[in-house]
């Protein structure tokens, strides 16, 4: 296939950044669109140009590392999938790419298609978590039965890899799928109820100091989530909050 | 005497541990406030060290080169996590998950740390379920196990094929807990690029900012290195993009001995290579072989047919099928330990039975258990369990269930569906069990530098069963360290903050610089890439799944050609104060082209079949690997200038507890 690669280029935080032309020829349909920029890149290199640089690290879906922008959605043109799991056979020969960083305040970029989200951390940091002694003194795993059902629900929230395509997608660049899948997993398990009403007060404060904009319910989050993490999350941890705040 | 000392305790294999920990130094909870800890590596070993120790009270400096903790390469790993609980009451117990572990390691392991390894698993599934890790569940509530390669027990836990994301979230969350408390300074993008001894301790390491590209001079009273294996070296493999050896082949050119390098653990269930433009392989989760069943084609003609397209492999009838584990191991059958899945995938292959354009490929077939479970399905749901569509519908689900992510992930990268056609899948390079040299106490031969995880070498011999990475890596870093460690620092109580403007900061800092230098004014024409992909070519074909004494000789000259090229000829980009992702990758390349050389040289050295490493010239008639019992020791070299003249070191390996046989698995 020949293409045409629109790519977003800044040199620094601080540099404005524009969009580059790049035509690039015989990529094959079965390469991912990571390797098709691999492909770009030893060009450039070849050329004694600097590549583009973006951000990957499995390259098979899971550590949430690649963000790419990709013709105006987070991901690229399919539903259910990260940057790196998006193969050339999505496109045609002769197509023109566009391809951007995750636009968002609270994501500011670092070079070219590589943003910092380390806003996420600090989220998870505020109360992504059981505070339980890492002794291993704790007692036997069986011995809190745990609904399957239950048990299920807590794991696909938990499947979250902090991507941040729901941020990107978002017209108010709102991270609400993002915390709400924490809070749901925490939710849905007994371990986590102790801590429930500062876990979800202290991660929403820490949501809004970061500088995300606020959930309207579009729901665009949802249909780029790679991982399929469901609008319910945001129901329950809106639950949650509710009730933390009551108390609180 | 050699100077290896594995500080192994005396007394009984089950209670040395405990032994241990009643007679290890212990630090006062007011002391430990006065001591640093550097922990380069934020995966399961690092991760949960770092949450740990901080834990403890020590302040913890963490590392690593991704841009969050929680992204570390562990995130990938799919299949499960080992425990010897004895849930599903089948007759597991400590002893019996350390004898599967040492045999599965071909008797080339440390007894007493696998032993250790054995008897703290138990505590890990409660430590991480208490965290809120959600592992599989039956409907009972309680939790679900299954079995993996090499074991006759059903011992693993796990989370769908995500439970090293789970586990690491565990771990990651552990961690940001003691981050808002201020226990741990967390560094991300930041890459280890020495580490400094201080009057012969390890006391500090010389990091650089990835986005600035400043160097950083950090102290410490002990480095601990959780940074992962160096499989990337092969280029092609399962690791993530940005796994190395740096951390690693520093420390080893600062003192530390690399124990095993050429042991390397090949996976079975990869997805086949499809072309030059490759950058990784896939694996498979290895839990799939519960269910699906491997084969071939009996005849060439339908390989052929196979081949060209004009033939589908559900059209081959059973009888003209080779299942071929099944055939030759009737008692593990398809859940044969992975080296040996693995070669006789590669025998089926190279007598040109390989099913895929490349002749390297074979199947995996889920058609007998959907047919299976669907039956189960019907009968209990009261449906005609003869009914091929209403079978085949229910049976689908129950598959979909078990390894729904599995076969969605394998249909994104081959665009073929599973549930209707057999996997192809082929080995691939996956796990390194060589790595630094550690005592009992996981401390490498510098005083005060430790190495957990996939980084040391000490529990898994020369293979690794399934579901014991993860294991290994949580229990070094919640409960093996912690202690140990301790025994360290007892004596620097006093020492007070380690100065970083001392002439052995300055040495490694201009050290490091003069590197970088190097690569970044080097005018050569090549990209890193370039050099990276002709040592994987290498690699693979000379050091890979089978190796003989001529090409591993060959492959040494050819790497050591390669790196004088590389220096000559290779172009980086950029320059040094910015982002550069090539010059992160150049350095990185640089330390594969020196390990590729001791790892060919271990190779070479190693004249039998152990493990994943099969010696072409030392196998049993049967093809079987043929391990000679003089070479039960572990390799360990010490750095003296150049790979070339590393000293071999060898520890001599026991075993009191294990009748040492042949590994059968027929
Ligand atoms: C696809 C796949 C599936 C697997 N499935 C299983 C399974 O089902 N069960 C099982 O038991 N095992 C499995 N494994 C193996 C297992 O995942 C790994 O062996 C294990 O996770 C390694 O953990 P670790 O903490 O030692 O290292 P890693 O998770 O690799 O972490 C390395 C850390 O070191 C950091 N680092 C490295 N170098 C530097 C440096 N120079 N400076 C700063 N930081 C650095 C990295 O940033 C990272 O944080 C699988 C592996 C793969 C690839
Ligand atoms: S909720 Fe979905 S889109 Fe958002 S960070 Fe998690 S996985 Fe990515
Ligand atoms: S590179 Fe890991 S999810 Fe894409």
């Amino acid at each position: 296939m020949n293409l045409t690669l629109k790519i977003w280029r800044q040199k620094d935080a601080k540099d404005k950044g524009k969009i580059v032309d790049y035509p690039i020829n015989g990529i094959s349909p079965d390469m991912s669109f990571l390797e098709m920029l691999d492909v770009l890149n030893q060009e450039l290199i070849g050329k004694g140009e600097e590549p583009v640089a973006f951000d990957h690290d499995c390259r098979e879906g899971i550590c949430g590392t690649c963000s790419l922008y990709i013709n105006g959605r987070a991901h690229g043109p399919q539903t259910k999938i990260t940057a790196c799991q998006l193969h050339m056979r999505s496109f045609k020969d002769g197509d023109t790419i566009y391809i951007e960083p995750w636009r968002a305040k609270a994501f500011p970029v670092v070079k070219d298609l590589v943003v910092d989200r380390s806003s996420f951390d600090r989220i998870q940091q505020a109360g992504g978590f059981i505070s339980v002694n890492t002794s291993g003194n704790t007692q036997d795993a069986n011995a809190i039965p745990i609904e399957k059902e239950n048990a299920d629900k807590a794991f696909d929230a938990a499947t979250c890899i902090g991507c941040g395509a729901c941020v990107a997608s978002c017209k108010n660049s709102s991270a609400m799928l993002f915390v709400s899948a924490k809070v749901s997993q925490f939710a849905l398990l007994p371990q986590g109820q102790v801590e429930a009403t500062d876990r979800v007060l202290n991660m929403v404060k820490q949501m809004d100091e970061e500088g995300f904009g606020n959930c309207t319910n579009t729901g665009a989050c949802e249909v780029e989530c790679p991982k399929g993490i469901s609008l319910e999350n945001i129901a329950r941890m809106n639950r949650e909050y509710l009730a933390a705040s009551l108390k609180g | 005497m050699s100077i290896l000392d594995s500080k192994i305790p005396d007394g009984p294999l089950a209670d040395k541990w405990t032994k241990h920990k009643n007679e290890i130094n212990l630090v006062n909870p007011a002391n430990k406030r006065l001591i640093d800890v550097i922990i380069v590596g934020t995966g399961l070993a690092g991760g949960s060290a770092a949450a740990t120790l901080a834990e403890l009270g020590y302040n913890v400096k963490a590392f690593c080169f991704q841009d969050s903790p929680r992204r570390a390469h562990s995130i990938a790993a799919q299949g499960g996590i080992n425990a010897a609980k004895n849930y599903q009451g089948d007759g597991d117990s400590t002893y019996r998950l350390f004898y599967d572990t040492v045999k599965g390691g071909d008797y080339r392991s440390r007894e007493a740390n696998v032993y250790r390894l054995a008897e703290v698993s138990t505590n890990i599934i409660d430590q991480c379920v208490a965290q809120g890790v959600p592992f599989a569940r039956e409907y009972g509530g309680l939790l679900d196990n299954r079995s993996f390669g090499g074991v006759l027990v059903s011992r693993t836990f796990y989370a769908k094929g995500q439970t090293g994301q789970q586990l690491l979230l565990g771990a990651y969350a552990a961690m940001n807990r003691q981050i808002g408390r201020g226990k741990i300074k967390m560094y991300t993008r930041h890459e280890m690029l020495d580490v400094v001894v201080v009057d012969g301790k390890a006391r500090g390491i010389i990091a650089r900012n990835l986005v600035t590209g400043e160097i950083e001079r950090h102290s410490a009273h002990a480095v601990v290195l959780g940074t992962g294996g160096y499989g990337n070296a092969f280029y092609l493999s399962t690791y993530a993009m940005g796994s190395n050896v740096t951390a690693a082949w520093k420390a080893h050119k600062r003192g530390a001995f690399f124990a095993n390098p050429c042991y390397t653990q090949i996976h079975p269930t990869c997805i086949p290579v499809s072309g030059d433009h490759q950058s990784k392989l896939t694996l498979m989760s290895e839990s799939l072989r519960n269910d699906g069943r491997i084969w071939v084609p009996k005849h060439k003609k339908d390989v052929e047919a196979i081949r060209n397209g004009s033939l589908k492999p559900t059209q081959i009838a059973e009888e003209d099928r080779d299942y071929y584990l099944e055939r030759r191991y009737p008692a593990f059958g398809n859940l044969v330990p992975r080296d040996v899945a693995s070669r006789a995938a590669k025998e089926r292959c190279d007598a040109g039975y390989g099913v895929n354009k490349t002749g390297e490929a074979v199947y995996l077939d889920f058609a007998a258990a959907i047919e299976r479970y669907g039956k189960e399905q019907a009968y209990v749901k009261g449906l005609d369990v003869d009914d091929k569509k209403v079978v085949t519908d229910l049976g689908k689900k129950v598959v979909e269930n078990k390894y729904g992510n599995l076969f969605q992930m394998y249909e994104k990268i081959v665009d073929q569906n599973p549930y209707e056609t057999p996997m192809m899948i082929y080995p691939a390079v996956h796990y390194t069990m060589g790595g630094l040299w550690v005592d009992y106490n996981l401390m490498t031969t510098v005083p005060g530098l430790y190495a957990i995880g996939e980084a040391n070498f000490s529990d898994h011999g020369a293979n690794r069963l399934g579901a014991s990475a993860l294991m290994q890596g949580l229990a070094d870093g919640y409960f093996v360290l912690p202690y140990t460690i301790g025994d360290y620092l007892a004596h620097d109580i006093r020492t007070g903050p380690i100065p970083t403007d001392s002439k052995e900061f300055d040495e490694a800092e201009n050290k490091v610089r003069a590197d970088i230098n190097k690569l970044i004014n080097n005018k050569g024409s090549k990209s890193v890439d370039h050099f990276h992909k002709r040592l994987g070519k290498i690699m693979w074909n000379k050091c890979g799944m089978a190796r003989n004494e001529k090409e591993l000789k060959e492959a040494i000259t050819e790497i050591a050609a390669l790196r004088e090229e590389f220096y000559k000829d290779v172009f980086v980009p950029g320059t040094e104060n910015e982002y550069n992702e090539e010059l992160a990758k150049a350095g990185r390349v640089a330390d594969f082209l020196e390990l590729g050389e001791l790892f060919a040289k271990d190779a070479l050295e190693r004249e039998e079949s152990a493990g994943g490493h099969f010696r072409e010239e030392y196998q049993t008639e049967g093809g079987e690997a043929l391990r000679r019992p003089e070479y039960q020791y572990v390799s360990a070299w010490e750095f003296k200038g150049k790979p070339s003249e590393a000293v071999h070191h060898k520890e001599p390996l026991e075993y009191e507890n294990i009748e040492v046989k042949e590994r059968s698995y027929k």
